[in-house]
C-alpha cells in the first residue's frame, strides 16, 4: 500500500490544485486535498466531522465536473440551434428550399441559399470512404485475429493506433500532394473532388472500423470457430459462413462510427475537395460538404447577416446528424446484444 | 466450373495478407512521404524564427510554441474536469437513468465534429464572453474536445483497479473518497497517464476547432518578455494565436510565400515527429510506471 502512495503527489496530485484556480469552483476540493498530505502527523486525530466533510466535497466535486458536461452540451445545442434557427425565422429563408436548393449563392441578387450541393457533397465523401476503408478493415481485423495474431500484435495494431493519431491537416496536405496529382493523371479534371476527399477520408476512419471490427472478433466465442473447423471447414469457409455473419452487427456500428467520422471531418477534406458550390457531375469534379464551406466562409461573412446565419444552419445540419448518427449507433449496438 | 475449397481458401488468405501488408504499405509510405519531404526543411532557424508572408525563409517558431503553450493550458483546464467527472461514472454513479444520460452525453459530445466545436467556441467564449480570438479561447474549445476522452479514459483507468484494492481501502475505514484519492488513482495512474499522452496527441494536431477560436494570425512576438499581461509576451493568455496545425492548413490553402510547400511538408514533419514522440513515449511511460507500481517484472 505504502509503495502505491508515492506517486500519489506527482500524478493526480499535483493536477488538481491546479484546476482550483482555474475553474474558481473546486477550491474547497484543492484545500482538501492538500490538508491530508501536510497535516499527516495529525491525521488519525481528525474528527469524524473532518473526514464526512472531505467526504462531501470530494463527491460534490465530481458532481460538479459532470455538471459542467452536461451544461456543455446543451449550451451547444441552444447556441447552435438559436444561431442556425434564425435564417428560418428572422431571415425568411424557407426551409425546403434551403434543404432541397440546389442554387447557392448568398451574395447574389436576390441571394439563394440551397444547401443541397453540400448535403450531398458530405453524404457522398462519407459513404464513398466507408465503402473504401470497410472492407480493407474487415480483412485486417481478420489479418489480426485469425491468420498472424502475433504479429498483428505486436506490429499491425500500433501501426493503426499511429494512424489514427496522424493530424487531419497532415492527411489533407499529403492528399493534396499526392492524391490529387495521382487522381489528375489518370483521369479527367483537376484531380481535385469527391473522389480525392473519399480516399483521403478512408485511410482516416480505417482505424476507427478496423478496431471495432478487431474487437469483436477476438470477443467471439471460441466455440463458434472451433465447431466450423471441426465439421472440416476450410478457413475461408469457417471466416466467410460463419465469422463474418457474427461480427457483422458490430462491424456495421463500426462502419456508421466512421462514416459519422467522416461526415464531421472538415480540413482534410476541404483541402482537396475543391470547394465549387454545385452538385458534381463525376467524382473527379471540384465539390463541397457542409463542413468545408463553414471553414470557408465562416471568417468572410459579419456577424447576424442572413449571409452568416446561413452557415449556423449548414453547422446546425452537422449537428443534427451526430445525433442521428449516434441513435443509429445505438439502435446497432442493442440490436447486436439481443 | 467450380473451384475447389482448398484454392478458395488460398485465394482468400492471399487477398488478406495482401490487404493488411497494404495497409502497413500505406502508413509506412505516408510517414515516410512526410519525412522524406519535410526533414530537410527542419533546422534550428526553421523550428525558431518567425513565418514570412512574401519572402522565402520563413520558420515556424512561434507556430510551434503556440501549439506548445495551447496544449499545457488546455491540459491545465481538461485533466482536473476529465478526471473528476470520470470518478464520478466510475465510482458514484448508480446504474439507472440519470447514468445512462451521462454517458449518452459523453458519447454525443466526443462525436461532434470539432468544426462545430470551434464554432460553438466562437459564439460563446469569443463572442460571449468577449476572450476575442485568443489562446484562452482556444483552450476551452480544445477542452470541449478532448473532456468526454478524458472522462473515458479516467473511468475506464479506475473500473481497471481489482476489486480487492478497493475495499481493503474502505475495510481499513477510509473514505470512498480517500479510497479513490489514495488507492484507485495511484493504482490507475498508468492507465490515465497514458491515455492522457495519447489525448494530448490528439489535441496537439486539431485545427478545425481552433480556426476561428485561437484565431489564424500570431502576432510579433517578444521572447524575452515573459510577463504575462503584456500583449507582446508568449505567454499571454488573451492574445490571438495561430498553431502550427492552423498554420499547415493556412499555407495550404492561401499562401502566397514562394517556398510555401517546402515549409508546409517541414511543418507536417514537426508534426508528425511530435505526434510520435507522443504515442511512443505514453508506450514507454505507460511500461515503466506499470513496472514500477505493481512490482511485476
Amino acid at each position: 500500500m505504502n509503495a502505491m502512495r508515492q506517486p500519489s503527489p506527482g500524478g493526480p496530485g499535483d493536477a488538481k490544485p491546479a484546476a482550483a484556480p482555474a475553474q474558481g469552483k473546486p477550491d474547497s476540493a484543492g484545500a482538501k486535498k492538500g490538508g491530508p498530505s501536510a497535516g499527516n502527523p495529525a491525521r488519525p486525530k481528525r474528527s469524524r466531522r473532518s473526514r464526512t466533510a472531505s467526504e462531501w466535497q470530494g463527491k460534490a466535486y465530481t458532481l460538479i465536473c459532470v455538471a459542467i458536461l452536461i451544461v456543455t452540451i446543451f449550451s451547444m445545442v441552444f447556441f447552435v440551434a438559436s444561431k442556425g434557427l434564425a435564417t428560418f425565422f428572422t431571415n425568411g429563408v424557407s426551409v425546403s428550399e434551403f434543404l432541397t436548393g440546389i442554387k447557392w449563392s448568398p451574395d447574389g441578387e436576390p441571394p439563394s441559399f440551397g444547401a443541397l450541393p453540400f448535403i450531398t457533397g458530405s453524404f457522398a465523401t462519407s459513404i464513398l470512404a466507408a465503402c473504401i476503408a470497410a472492407p480493407l478493415s474487415f480483412c485486417a481485423a481478420v489479418f489480426m485475429t485469425e491468420l498472424m495474431p502475433k504479429f498483428g500484435k505486436r506490429f499491425m495494431q500500433p501501426v493503426i493506433e499511429l494512424l489514427a493519431g496522424i493530424p487531419s491537416v497532415v492527411y489533407g496536405f499529403v492528399g493534396l500532394s499526392v492524391v490529387v496529382p495521382f487522381l489528375r493523371s489518370i483521369f479527367p479534371g483537376q484531380g481535385l473532388g469527391i473522389a480525392a476527399g473519399a480516399i483521403v477520408l478512408s485511410i482516416m476512419i480505417l482505424p476507427t472500423i478496423t478496431s471495432i471490427a478487431t474487437d469483436s472478433l477476438s470477443n467471439l466465442p471460441r466455440g463458434l470457430k472451433e465447431g466450423s473447423y471441426a465439421l472440416g471447414a476450410t478457413r475461408w469457409q469457417t471466416i466467410s459462413r460463419s465469422i463474418l455473419p457474427a461480427v457483422l452487427p458490430s462491424m456495421l456500428t463500426g462502419v456508421v462510427l466512421g462514416i459519422a467520422r467522416a461526415f464531421g471531418e472538415a480540413l482534410a477534406v476541404q483541402m482537396v475537395i475543391g470547394n465549387s458550390p454545385h452538385i458534381p457531375r463525376s467524382l473527379f469534379e471540384s465539390a463541397s460538404t457542409l463542413t468545408s464551406v463553414i471553414t470557408l466562409s465562416m471568417g468572410n461573412t459579419v456577424k447576424d447577416t442572413v449571409q452568416n446565419n446561413v452557415l449556423w444552419s449548414l453547422a446546425l445540419v452537422l449537428l443534427v446528424m451526430t445525433f442521428v448518427f449516434v441513435g443509429i449507433v445505438r439502435l446497432l449496438e442493442r440490436r447486436a446484444r439481443r | 466450373m467450380r473451384m475447389s475449397n482448398k484454392t478458395a481458401d488460398r485465394i482468400a488468405t492471399a487477398v488478406f495478407y495482401f490487404f493488411a501488408f497494404l495497409i502497413i504499405a500505406v502508413l509506412a509510405s505516408l510517414i515516410g512521404f512526410i519525412l522524406y519531404r519535410g526533414l530537410g526543411q527542419i533546422s534550428w532557424h526553421f523550428l525558431t524564427s518567425p513565418p514570412e508572408t512574401f519572402k522565402t525563409g520563413g520558420g515556424i517558431g512561434p507556430q510551434l510554441f503556440n501549439s506548445l503553450f495551447l496544449l499545457v493550458l488546455t491540459m491545465i483546464i481538461t485533466v482536473p474536469l476529465g478526471i473528476g467527472a470520470g470518478i464520478y461514472m466510475a465510482e458514484y454513479s448508480r446504474p439507472g437513468r440519470f447514468t445512462d444520460f451521462i454517458r449518452l452525453v459523453v458519447e454525443v459530445l466526443s462525436s461532434f465534429p470539432s468544426i462545430v466545436v470551434g464554432l460553438f467556441g466562437l459564439l460563446v467564449f469569443v463572442q460571449y464572453f468577449d476572450l476575442k480570438f485568443s489562446l484562452l479561447a482556444g483552450a476551452l474549445a480544445l477542452t470541449v474536445f478532448n473532456l468526454p476522452l478524458m472522462v473515458r479514459i479516467t473511468e475506464q483507468g479506475i473500473r481497471g483497479v481489482p476489486r480487492e484494492q478497493k475495499e481493503a481501502g474502505l475495510a481499513l475505514g477510509l473514505t470512498r473518497w480517500h479510497t479513490i484519492t489514495k488507492v484507485l488513482l495511484p493504482v490507475s495512474l498508468p492507465t490515465i497517464l497514458t491515455g492522457t499522452i495519447l489525448a494530448a496527441g490528439r489535441v496537439f494536431g486539431e485545427a478545425a476547432a481552433l480556426l476561428f477560436t485561437a484565431g489564424m494570425s500570431s502576432p510579433r512576438l517578444d521572447f524575452t518578455d515573459w510577463n504575462p499581461l503584456s500583449p507582446v509576451s508568449p505567454l499571454n493568455p488573451l492574445r490571438p494565436a495561430e498553431t502550427l496545425a492552423v498554420h499547415i492548413w493556412k499555407i495550404n490553402s492561401e499562401g502566397v510565400a514562394p517556398d510555401a510547400a517546402q515549409i508546409a511538408a517541414g511543418a507536417s514533419a514537426v508534426l508528425i515527429l511530435t505526434v510520435l514522440l507522443f504515442n511512443l513515449g505514453s508506450r514507454w511511460l505507460g511500461r515503466f510506471l506499470y513496472r514500477k507500481l505493481t512490482a511485476s517484472r
